[in-house]
């Protein structure tokens, strides 16, 4: 009896060829969408977290404005100052580089090349703290870094852009209005997530972003390095109580700052993402409900001559149960086809999208199992559903049906 | 009664009333009737008269509001759902007024569909229904779908499905409703032929006198009251 529901299920679905299709890409649109967009999403904030962990474990970075705030989070808090990282680096101990940073992005020239790259203003203690090694060429002298020279050391995707690997060590760049001279190269990171190149960066003294980009003494974030890892809390907790006295923070109020290690930082950031991701899977749930109404739709459309079917099949002599056994098994074929085939396709679009994202790739079972039961419970209910009311009709009644 | 002939089906009192309150229609008043095994019954009677309303409730599609059918010796009214669909199953053959055949399925697959619910094997429910279709001389459009044949030929498959089981009871709604005379004939002599040669007992409504001659009694309804009711020496029997 099951085998017999099972042929007539599978000769109902492809005499209803239409109708079929249209169920199962409801379901397969809707699956699809969902699973694929968290899966990126998920991918992305893995990404983030991933790049943040890789600058090593003996790294705390000092922003401006409240912890839970992610990048940018700035707001009204007051900016640092070159007194701060003054004080922190004759006050804190066991710290192997203070490092401060100012970011603009600007377009650079040289020649017939521009590009547009993230300039950096900081002091030598970058290289030490962020890992970073010169290529060729030598780093900042200390009278470029007290007067605010025009020099500028390459980002080895920069130099690539600019110069094609040709030796540009004394060359001139222009810098939005200015020019300054090329002194070194790094070497390439190669890290990269989310389109976002590490590499593709110009670093300059701070004092001469100050002076000739941005215009001001503020300092928007500070790098620091402790020389041995176990010490990093304690160095945490020294930064925040002297940074505190210093910014006036009376007791018991919030900090307008924040120093976080790399694996709050990851958290931190990673929060952006998993908003996009929340955002995103919230957006593919719509066509997974848009779906569904699809199937609803395409299913009740068809309930009259489905009514009219069973009534013949009634009036032939088919039990009821017989009847919603084929009906039932139709429903769960082509939803269970359609979840499958969604399934399928997610696992590919997402596969391929990540790597071209260059996030990482993870299955993400309880999204691939909740859409697939979303959607196919609705392809069943509503495939079934007017078939359990029409085959409680009298035979006549159902043949009757407008 | 004379003896050895077996009573196939018995009415008493049987009404039917369609809608409620205001709209109320009673359809049936009360139809006293019996029918032997092995006869064959035209129905007659004006547009309205109830004859469809009594063909539905004999062939277990429909339930009478009152009174008391007797099927062999089952009290029709008694029986479930499940089993008045045996019953249908595997005792009536019934042709529709409207053909109700099953859409964008062949012919050749309509006339098995009764088959498949008797869990006939593939091969007997192919053979079988083959053999009804060239019973109603309908040989080769067999692979065509309803919408895809004239009236007439639906009228043929819908005949075929209803005889394909070789039932005890053919109940036919108007069967020659939409078919030329010389079409006409050829199914009243299928149907005299069942009758006469495998012992189908045979009901059929119908409007046509030329058509009800090949009847061996004819029973008139009126007004959902059975009217008249006469033997008659029937077309194709008188030869014997
Ligand atoms: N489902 C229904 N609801 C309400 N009234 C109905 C219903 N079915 C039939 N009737 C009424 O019952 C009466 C008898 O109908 P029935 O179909 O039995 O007539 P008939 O003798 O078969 O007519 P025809 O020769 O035109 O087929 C009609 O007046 C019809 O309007
Ligand atoms: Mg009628």
């Amino acid at each position: 009896m099951l085998w017999n529901s099972l042929l007539l299920a599978m000769r109902e679905i492809r005499r209803n060829l239409l109708r079929s299709f249209l169920t199962i890409l409801g379901i397969v649109i809707g699956v699809s969408a969902v699973i694929t967009m968290v899966t990126l999403g998920n991918g992305a904030t893995q990404a983030v977290k991933n790049q943040v962990s890789s600058l090593g474990s003996n790294l705390l970075q000092i922003r401006t404005g409240q912890r839970m705030m992610g990048p940018g989070g700035g707001g009204g808090a007051p900016a640092f100052k070159l007194d701060d990282i003054e004080a922190i680096r004759s006050s804190v101990s066991g710290l192997s580089g203070v490092a401060p940073q100012v970011n603009r992005t600007a377009t650079v020239v040289s020649m017939a090349n521009n590009w547009s790259t993230s300039v950096t203003g900081t002091t030598n203690d970058f290289f030490t703290v962020g890992n970073w090694k010169l290529a060729s060429g030598r780093s900042f002298s200390e009278q470029e870094e007290q007067t605010g020279t025009s020099v500028c050391i390459l980002g080895a995707s920069l130099y690539k852009q600019l110069y094609a690997n040709q030796d540009p060590l004394g060359e001139m760049l222009r810098v939005k209005n200015f020019s300054c001279e090329v002194i070194g190269v790094l070497e390439a990171k190669g890290q990269a997530a989310m389109g976002r190149d590490q590499d593709d960066t110009l670093v300059m003294p701070l004092r001469t972003v100050q002076r000739r980009l941005t215009g001001n003494q503020d300092i928007s974030s500070i790098q620091v390095s402790v020389e041995n890892e176990t010490e990093i809390t304690q160095a945490q907790t020294q930064i925040t109580d002297l940074l505190r006295e210093r910014r006036r923070i009376s007791e018991g109020m919030d900090d307008n700052f924040n120093v976080l290690d790399t694996r709050q930082l990851a958290d931190a950031l990673s929060g952006t993402t998993k908003v996009m991701t929340t955002l995103l899977g919230a957006v593919a749930s719509v066509s997974l409900l848009v779906g569904g109404i699809g199937i609803m739709n395409i299913m009740l459309v068809s309930v009259t001559e489905r009514t009219r079917e069973i009534g013949i099949r009634l009036a032939i002599g088919a039990l009821e149960r017989e009847v919603l056994l084929q009906f039932l098994t139709e429903a769960v074929m082509l939803s269970a086809l359609g979840g499958l085939i969604g399934i399928i396709l997610a696992t590919i679009a997402s596969y391929f999208l990540s790597g071209l994202m260059q996030v990482p790739y993870t299955f993400n079972a309880p999204i691939n199992l909740g859409s697939f039961f979303f959607s196919a419970g609705i392809g069943v209910l509503f495939g079934y559903m007017p078939a359990k009311r029409a085959a409680r009709l009298d035979p006549i009644q159902a043949l009757r049906h407008e | 009664m004379s003896e050895g002939i077996e009573k196939l089906i018995e009415l008493r009192g049987i009404t039917k009333t369609y809608g409620q309150g205001q709209a109320q229609f009673q359809a049936l008043k009360g139809i006293d009737l019996s029918i032997e095994a092995g006869d064959f019954v035209a129905v007659m009677g004006p547009s309205g008269s109830g004859k469809s309303t009594a063909m539905n409730i004999l062939g277990c599609l429909d339930v009478p509001t009152t009174g008391e059918y007797h099927f062999r010796d089952v009290q029709v009214e008694q029986l479930d759902r499940n089993q008045r669909a045996l019953l249908r199953r595997y005792y009536f053959g019934f042709v529709f007024q409207g053909f109700n055949l099953l859409a964008r399925t062949s012919a050749q697959e309509n006339v098995e569909l009764p088959l498949l619910y008797r869990g006939e094997s593939t091969k007997a429910r192919h053979l079988a229904a083959q053999a009804a279709l060239e019973k109603v001389g309908l040989t080769t459009w067999t692979g065509h779908t309803p919408a895809e044949l004239s009236g007439g030929q639906q009228q043929r498959v819908a005949i075929a499905r209803a005889i394909v089981t070789n039932p005890v009871l053919l109940l036919a709604d108007e069967p020659t409703g939409n078919l030329d005379s010389k079409r006409s004939h050829e199914i009243m002599e299928l149907l005299v032929s069942l009758n006469r040669d495998q012992g189908i007992t045979v009901l059929m409504v119908t409007h046509e006198p030329e058509m009800a001659a090949y009847a061996k009694r004819i029973v008139t309804f009126v007004d959902g009251k059975v009217a008249a009711d006469k033997r008659q020496a029937g077309l194709g029997y008188v030869m014997e």
